[in-house]
């Protein structure tokens, strides 16, 4: 029973967003999450927002994907606007017992709810249009410079090669293990916290003990093929830059030229 | 008499309704009773793991019923582990499954899940471990000590622990060298023979299977294409090599001859063949290799 | 043209081996002299503890013989400067298909090999489809590796060695975790591999359905050569071989039986149909004289 889980739900596909370099989209994403916080008011916020449902369009991934996404952290998203609406300064506009909500408050929780969403929105238009290899690619050469440190970067980027390329084999062994535990009498399902964790035991102490033997024997067939770290490595796929990655790098210092203007002229609406 | 086990139009389907959607078994139908050895072949993707995983309700049917000793195990669905311990099921490569810090431990994971005293619980471990050849020194030592043989006995053990009424077992002998598996399958038959109980055996061998089966279930793409005798069920050499099944060479033989006019039979061991043959054939005093 | 030779080559292993840790400290070869040519496909026959599985680790320098030496193409494998170089020359594929593969993405674990070697990425590509195509795993390029069948992966293990261009594939028991399907892809592949391209393959295996299509056919006991020569010299010694805990196919064995028994068999019976064409003349005779 192999379930279609890919790391951070690759969507293959041919949209303009998919053929990027995956180290521009790596780097106008924490781009992006820097604007966000950078903007001050909501015509910046505004901007951002246009921007990222255009470039969810661009994608060509089912926008009830994009929404599938979000259910994890929705209960995230009303805790923290309902905590920012009772918690405003200013004019009080209704008084419940002892707390009371100000128009400063629902300002605040709008704000901060759009950020939080935006944010969801815009990694997910990163993990749907860069498959899991371009992602940790893209990352080994962004953090290469950090060699002159004696950062192993090659390293930590074949380790994520590696528990990525593991993720569904080891969820498949997961299923595996566990029913044949059932298939003793174990019971995964019932009892409080304590107990199901000790449930978990004899699941957990197999999978350990055979990831080892994964460990070992990966370790000699990579021997086998002749590697030695990253020294005198090549790679089969070259990253290269092409017209429409400059013309993202362009219209990123366009966005954040925007957002700055923005802050300039207009006042700020958080407060 | 009630069957032991018994299915009716049992059927179960993956992914229903996404574009995955698989059609994993489909109206299968059948009734075994105490005590027979049941040999179970398919192609890989026929179904016959997630046929066997209902039988111990890991899997739950799609539509269709499976009767433990007239009675459906869904019927009261919280009990269903009740079920696994009457339906035991050794998984492939079971060694992989253990995880107690002694071999004796491990082997009573399933009766202490099963709620018994732990004198009896002991007594079953020991009995276990008897029969499937691990010696006692063995016992108290760490699992995760003992070779890739061992562990699997350890593993069979930790099952047959639960004195099943019927057991279960998906390729025991899988990645075993010949004499290992040799040596595996007579503990099987043994164990069969001194308990009385019910045998289901998936397996790939044919000519294991031919030795033990009394009868032999074909699955085929996700149907039960044959359920019969092993010497009726080998003797369709042709149907089953139409479905990517081999028969055992020995039985290939005798249908060959038969095929070409002489006067022998299929048969399903060496030794039968053996008995058919040597009258047929020119002798001069038995010489020695 | 001989391309390895080993010397009366002995092992002891002197930590627990993940295999068998019962036996921490105990001599697994006892003297091993065995010389492969180039372009050969030899089958080590053994049961498990045979020695067989250590035996394949010697030929890529995976382990230096305790005494005696191993030459790989004129290499001594005890040189840690040359096993870079013996590598290059002798790939291994093992035994368990998934703990072999490194990549999420199939094309990018046959690369793997070529990457390490440093070979130029357009290079890498040509030989990379090359490979796939001689697997006949082509069209599963871009898939990830859990979805594959373990026939499928085993191909794809192979592939990942032959883009490293090797002279010499050493299998370590590579259908042991497969079914009958994926065991007969992978053994059409070795042959097909063998056969047009010349590569040398050393198949270290258990089943005799599989070393009976070798071209030569070695058979391990006890960390020693029992016998060696083709399939059909070493099979008909199928006394020698039951005794050693080794299987013979049944066609085999019905012959052999009924040749102590009597009957005029040849000596050494080698498939179905051998026995069958054997067969069938006598019964012909003995019915015509009844």
């Amino acid at each position: 029973m192999t379930r279609d889980i890919a790391l951070g739900q690759f969507i293959p596909g041919k949209s303009l967003l998919h053929r990027l370099d995956p180290r521009i989209k790596l780097v106008l994403t924490v781009a992006f999450i820097v604007y966000i916080f950078v903007a001050q008011n909501f015509a910046g916020l505004v901007l951002l927002v246009v921007a990222t449902f255009a470039l969810m369009a661009v994608s060509g991934v089912p926008i009830k994907l994009y929404f599938k996404s979000m259910k994890g952290i929705l209960f995230i998203v009303l805790f923290t606007a309902v905590l920012n609406l009772f918690y405003g300064t200013g004019p009080v506009l209704v008084q419940l017992g002892f707390m009371q909500i100000t128009a400063n408050g629902i300002r605040n929780a709008i704000f901060i709810a759009v950020r939080i969403v935006s944010l969801i929105l815009f990694s997910s238009i990163l993990t749907f249009t860069t498959s899991p290899t371009e992602l940790t690619d893209a990352m080994e050469r962004l953090l290469s410079p950090l060699k002159v440190f004696h950062v192993k970067v090659h390293e930590i980027s074949m380790m994520m090669t590696i528990a990525l390329r593991f993720v569904p084999t080891l969820l498949d062994e997961t299923d595996r293990i566990m029913s044949a535990q059932k298939a003793r009498g174990a019971d995964m399902e019932s009892g409080g916290l304590m107990q199901r964790i000790k449930a978990l035991i004899p699941v957990l102490i197999p999978l350990f003990v055979s990831s080892f033997r994964r460990a070992y024997d990966l370790a000699m067939a990579m021997e086998c093929r002749c590697y030695h770290g990253g020294e005198g490595r090549t790679k089969m796929k070259v990253l290269h830059l092409q017209t429409i990655d400059l013309v993202a790098v362009v219209f990123a210092i366009l966005m954040l030229a925007a957002i700055i203007l923005l802050n300039i002229l207009l006042p700020a609406s958080l407060t | 008499m009630t069957p032991i086990l018994e299915a009716q139009n049992l059927c179960y389907t993956y992914g229903t309704g996404t574009p995955f959607e698989k059609k994993a078994v489909q109206n299968v139908n059948f009734k075994i009773q105490q005590g027979e050895f049941i040999g179970v072949i398919g192609h890989t993707g026929s179904g016959k793991s997630t046929m066997i995983q209902m039988m111990n309700g890991l899997i739950r049917p799609t539509s269709g019923r499976v009767l433990l000793a007239g009675k459906d195990i869904w019927e009261e669905p919280k009990k269903i582990r009740a079920v696994r311990f009457r339906v035991g099921m050794v998984f492939q490569y079971p060694e992989d499954q253990l995880f107690e810090e002694t071999v004796m431990q491990d082997i009573s994971f399933g009766p202490r899940n099963m709620g018994l005293t732990d004198a009896e619980i002991e007594k079953r471990a020991r009995d276990a471990a008897k029969f499937v050849g691990l010696q006692d020194e063995l016992l108290d030592k760490s699992p995760f000590e003992l070779s890739g043989g061992e562990k699997r006995r350890v593993a069979i053990a930790g099952v047959i622990a639960m004195d099943p009424d019927v057991l279960v077992l998906d390729e025991p002998t899988a990645g075993l060298d010949p004499a290992g598996r040799d040596v595996l399958l007579s503990e099987i038959v043994s164990y069969h023979e001194e308990r009385g109980n019910t045998i289901m055996l998936v397996s790939h061998s044919m000519e294991d299977v031919a030795r033990v089966a009394d009868r032999v279930m074909v699955m085929n793409s996700s149907h039960l294409q044959m359920f019969d005798t092993t010497q009726a069920v080998f003797s369709q050499d042709k149907e089953l090599e139409s479905i990517g099944l081999q028969v055992p060479q020995i039985t290939k033989i005798m249908s060959i001859l038969k095929a070409d006019g002489y006067p022998v039979h299929t048969c399903l061991t060496l030794e039968e063949a053996m008995e058919q043959l040597l009258p047929l054939l020119p002798r001069k005093g038995g010489t020695s290799e | 043209m001989e391309f390895i030779r080993t010397e009366d080559v002995h092992f002891t292993y002197d930590e627990t081996h993940p295999e068998e840790p019962e036996k921490p400290l105990h001599d697994v070869l006892k003297g091993v002299t065995l010389s492969i040519d180039r372009g050969e496909f030899v089958a080590l026959l053994g049961h498990n503890g045979s020695g067989k599985s250590t035996m394949a680790k010697m030929f890529n320098a995976m382990l230096i013989p305790a005494a005696g030496k191993v030459y790989v193409d004129g290499m001594d494998t005890a040189d840690e400067s040359r096993t870079y170089d013996i590598r290059r020359q002798v790939g291994m594929v093992q035994q368990n298909p998934d703990n072999q593969l490194v990549a999420s993405i199939v094309e990018e674990d046959v690369a793997f090999g070529p990457e390490n070697l440093g070979v130029e990425p357009v290079e890498i590509r040509r030989r990379v489809d090359e490979a796939l195509k001689a697997v006949d795993m082509y069209e599963y390029r871009t898939c990830a590796p859990y979805k594959l069948s373990g026939g499928q992966k085993q191909r794809i293990a192979i592939a990942g060695i032959l883009a490293m261009q090797t002279a010499c594939i050493v299998l370590d028991e590579p259908t042991a975790m497969l079914d009958p399907r994926g065991r007969a892809e992978v053994m059409h592949t070795i042959q097909q591999l063998n056969r047009e391209k010349g590569i040398t393959i050393i198949l270290i295996t258990h089943y005799m359905d599989e070393a009976v299509q070798a071209g030569r056919v070695v058979v391990l006991d006890s960390g020693r050569i029992l016998t060696q020569g083709t399939p059909r010299e070493v099979f008909s010694q199928v006394g020698l071989l039951k005794t050693h805990k080794l299987d013979v196919p049944q066609a085999t064995d019905l012959a052999f039986r009924l040749r102590g028994a009597g009957c005029p068999m040849p000596h050494c019976v080698l498939s179905i149909d051998e026995c069958v064409s054997a067969l069938e003349p006598l019964l012909a005779q003995k019915g015509a004289e009844a």
